[in-house]
This record gives structure tokens, sequence and C-alpha cells, in this order.
């Protein structure tokens, strides 16, 4: 009996003290995570001078010399043209190739099915962008060599995996039996796919396919490996690291965060669906 | 109609694509390393290994994911139990805690940089504070251990977000009965989360040490961008020999070596953090 009232009297002195605890690691962690973004972002808005100088200022002058510089820096335009369009690409083939293949495992039971998702998982096993090594010689023979579109393969193979798991699981996540009954009233099964199931489906498969663009956005070895002269901007700033001025670095890291950052808000709800599935 | 032919029609795509992508330049990369001019042989694995660098680059990817793997997994617990008792500003906390998954390795590690540089954040706090009379030369040819250390700290900061989603996810499916059960015989929240939280989020914790683990032996962008060569790794080294080397076939037998550790590592853990099937949720 002592127990059961000793609780209440020790529960709210504990609980607010754990609360504070608490609020203070949320905090503390928030600011982990937080403060090197910003000090990169200090240094991309302050003029090239400010960030080779010493002592630092921990705050920006919101001096455009460094980005003006990089923006016109021999090579950044191209190279950013290159990484939205091989991003693009990839967006369109991963999700091309994935919905149907997600809508398939969730709507239909048929022997192969194990042997595909162990196909898909098995990816996951293994260090992808090494494959750009021997696809260097197939896309040289073949003509993709340097291409935007040969990279957009290699990141689809990155971005693939994770387009057909998010696809099965907004399927899997609209009952069968609206697309059952637009059957029912006449429609075909391409026309209840494309009335019923795509209007429900289209937000999930929208995050999706940022997901798999930001995939190939922040790609960097395999578009070292692959791209000469149609650089990307992260195989940019890679082979550009020894000779570039730190204010160049700077700003193209920001460069490369900020679009992240953005990425990232906009599928922050799907965020967790799409790692949850992961786990099976 | 073809009812039955429909879920392969669907599925064609995708399959043949990894197919072509997947598992055919796995097959190449293998038969690359084990030969040279059109001949089998061992020597690109001889030439990798004799190599001086080559137990340099070793040894510090494994040491690398030996000391990052652990720090991120009880950072990433820490940041999923933490979001999980959290009943204001939830969504804020998991979107901040999420935003490095979002973030290039490359741009990691330059924003490591704007802190570690010679001209950087630290050296300028350290000189406010009066601990240091001039900049301190943290990433220099000399300071091995510095770039290490900031090295990890960068890997550290970037990836254990990627483990924290999958940990949230997985402690979203725990059953929240479990916990007032264990409340109402009063384990201590200490106990509950080692008797009850840790052991039903074995398969997420498999998942996220796999993952991670494979991604440990990738790290590439963030070395280069804050050691250069001073920090010589794997993967550094599979590309090394790739283009500055221009040897192909070595750098194919790094890229096998990477591949037999990750995969092995894989099975490793599948097998140590097994689930019985009677025991999933």
């Amino acid at each position: 009996m002592s127990v059961v009232a000793e609780i209440p009297i020790a529960a709210p002195a504990a609980r607010k003290a754990g609360n504070w605890l608490l609020v203070a690691t949320v905090i503390l962690l928030s600011v982990w995570v937080l403060l090197p973004i910003y000090l990169l972002i200090v240094n991309a808005l302050s003029s090239p001078e400010e960030v080779t100088a010493f002592p630092k200022r921990f705050l920006p002058s919101f001096d455009f010399g460094s980005l003006s510089f990089f923006i016109n820096f021999a090579g950044v335009g191209r190279a950013l043209w290159n990484s939205v369009l091989v991003a693009t690409l990839t967006m369109i083939l991963s999700i091309g190739f994935g919905a149907p293949a997600g809508y398939a495992l969730s709507r239909f039971d048929f022997p192969g099915k194990g042997t595909f998702r162990f196909l898909v998982l098995m990816t996951r096993a293994f260090p992808l962008p090494l494959l750009a090594l021997p696809l260097a010689v197939m896309f040289i023979r073949t003509g993709l060599d340097d291409t935007a579109i040969g990279l957009a393969l290699v990141h689809t193979t990155l971005a693939l995996p994770f387009a057909v798991l998010i696809t099965f699981s907004l399927f899997s996540g609209i009952p069968v039996e609206l697309e059952e009954a637009a059957w029912t009233l006449g429609c075909t099964r391409l026309q209840a796919f494309r009335k019923v199931i795509l209007p429900l489906a289209l937000p999930g498969i929208a995050a999706s396919a940022v997901f798999a663009f930001t995939i190939s956005w922040n790609e960097v070895f395999a578009a070292a490996v692959l791209t000469i002269e149609n650089r990307t901007l992260t195989a940019f700033l890679l082979q550009s690291l020894g000779e570039s001025p730190l204010y160049l670095k700077f700003a193209g890291g920001a460069a490369l965060v900020i679009p992240a950052l953005i990425f990232i808000f906009a599928v922050r709800k799907y965020l967790f669906a799409m790692w949850g599935i992961a786990n099976r | 109609m073809h009812g039955k032919a429909l879920p392969y029609l669907l599925l064609m795509p995708a399959t043949l694509f990894l197919c072509v992508f997947f598992l055919y330049p796995f097959a190449l990369v293998a038969f690359e390393a084990f030969t040279r001019d059109g001949g089998f042989t061992l020597d690109n694995f001889r030439t990798m290994t004799g190599n001086w660098k080559f137990p340099v680059a070793f040894w510090n990817t494994i040491l690398l994911a030996a000391i990052v793997v652990p720090i991120q997994l009880v950072m990433a617990l820490l940041m999923a139990t933490v979001v999980s008792r959290l009943e204001t500003g939830r969504g804020a906390a998991l979107y901040i805690f999420a935003i490095p998954l979002g973030i290039s390795d490359l741009a990691a590690g330059l924003i490591w940089l704007a802190i570690f540089d010679q001209s950087g954040f630290l050296n300028t706090l350290l000189s406010n504070l009066g601990l240091v009379d001039r900049p301190v030369m943290f990433l220099g040819y000399q300071s091995k251990l510095t770039i290490f250390i900031a090295v990890v700290l960068a890997e550290i900061w970037r990836a254990t977000a990627i483990m924290m989603v999958i940990l949230v996810a997985g402690m979203g499916l725990i059953p929240r009965e479990y916990h007032e059960a264990a409340e109402v015989f009063g384990a201590s929240p200490w106990k509950r989360f080692v008797k009850i939280t840790l052991p039903l989020l074995r398969p997420s914790l498999q998942t996220a040490i796999i993952l991670r683990v494979i991604l440990a032996f990738e790290v590439f962008a963030v070395v280069a961008a804050l050691g250069g060569t001073n920090l010589p790794v794997l993967m550094g080294e599979t590309y090394n020999w790739q283009f500055s080397l221009q040897d192909r076939n070595v750098a194919a037998a790094f890229a096998l070596l990477i591949l037999a550790i990750s995969v092995g590592l894989t099975l490793f853990f599948l097998r140590v953090l097994r689930v019985p099937k009677e025991a999933r949720i």
C-alpha cells in the first residue's frame, strides 16, 4: 500500500525536474545540429576578405561578395544546371520505375514477390556509389559517358529502392475497397487507378520524388567518377577543393545546403513513414 | 484479362533496371578486380595491399567506423527517446534533428571546415577566450590527430539523423501498453528503457546499425573536404587509383574489398541482432 501512497507525492517533483532535463537536452541537441549550419551561412554571407580574416565575427555582414564570386566563377553556373538536370532525371526515373513496382507489391500476391523484395533490400547492403566504377567503362562503350542521363541512371539505383518501398507503403495505406467500388461502378483498372488511387497517393508520391531529387543532388562519389565536362555541383566542388579559395568553398557549401534544407522541410511529414517501412 | 501477368508487367521495369545497373556492374567490378590484360590474376590485390598507403587507409577507415558508429548509436537513441517524451514542439524537434539527413557529405565536410580551418570559428573562439595567442593549424599535414577528430565530429554530426529517424519510427511500433504495465509495476524509466524499449527495438536497431556501418565504410567527401590527402581512407584511395593513377583494375580491387567488408558486416549484424519470428510485434 505504501508504494501506491508514495507515487502521487514523489511524481510531480520528479516529473518537473525530468521535464527541465528533457527540454535542456532538446535545446542542446538542436544547437549541436543548427550551429554548424549557421556558421557556414555566416561565412557565405560575408565578403571574401572577411572569410579569410582572423579573428572572425560570429554574425554575418550580409555582404554578397563571396556568393557573387561563386556564381560568376567559371563552370559554376553549368555545374548548378547539371545538378538540377541529373536530379530531375533521377526523380523521373526512380518514380517511373519504382511506383508501378510499389503498386504491384501492395495489391497482388504472386510467386516471385519475395525474390523481388529481396533484390530491393539487397541493394542496401552494398555501397552503391562504387558501382559507378565498372559503369564508367560500360558508359564509354555505349556513349553514355559524361552525360546527365548516364549519371542519373546510377543515381536511380540509389533512389529506386526507396521509391519502391515508399510507394509500396503508400498504396498499402489506401483501402483496396475504394478501387473495387470504382470497378463495380464501371471503371476499368486503369481508370480506377487514375481517378481514385492516384489523387490519394499523389502527395506521398511527390514526397518520394523530392527524396529521390535530394539523394541525387547530394551524391558526390559517382558524380565525380562519371562526369568530366558535365560536372555536377558536388563533383565540381570536390575536384576544386585543392585549389579553390576558402570563400568559394563556403559559398559552394551553402549552395548545396540551402536547397537540401528546403527539400527536407517539404517532405518532413513523410520522413518517418519512409524510414519506418525501411525496417521491414 | 491478363490479371496474372499484370503484377509482373508492373515489376518488370524496376527489375530490369536493377539487373542492368546493380547486379551486372557488381559482377563487372568483381571481374575487373581479378583480371589484368585479359587474364586471371591476383596482382591487383597485391598492388593494392603493397602500396604504403593501404594499411593506413584501411585502419583509418576501420578506426573511424569503430569510433563513430557506437557514439552515433547512443546519440540517436538519446534523440529518439527525448523526442518520444516531448509533448509540445515534437514536430519541430524532429525536423531539426532530421536536418543533416538531407545534407550532402561534401557539404558536411565544408561546414566543419568553416569551424576547424586556421582562420575558422574554433580558432576565433579560442583566441577570444585567451586560450591561444595565434590561430592553431588544426588541419595541416602534421596534425593528423586533429584532422581525425574533425572528421569524427563531422561524421557524427552528419549521419546520426539517419539512425535517429529509423529508431523513432521503430519506437512508434512498440505498443504503449507494455510501458504502462511496467510503470504500474514500479519500473523506473531507465529500467523500462533497458527491459522494454531496447529489446523490442531490435529490428530497428539492426536496420540502423547495418545502414550506418555501410555508410561508414563509404566515408569519402567529408575526409576530402577536411583532410585532403592527409588522412587516407579506403574510398578516397579507390578514387585516387581510378583518377590520379589511372588504374581501373586496382580501383576495382579496392571496390571489391569495400563491398566484401560491407556484406560481411551486414551478415554479421543480421546474425547477432537476429529477431526470432515469434518475437516480432
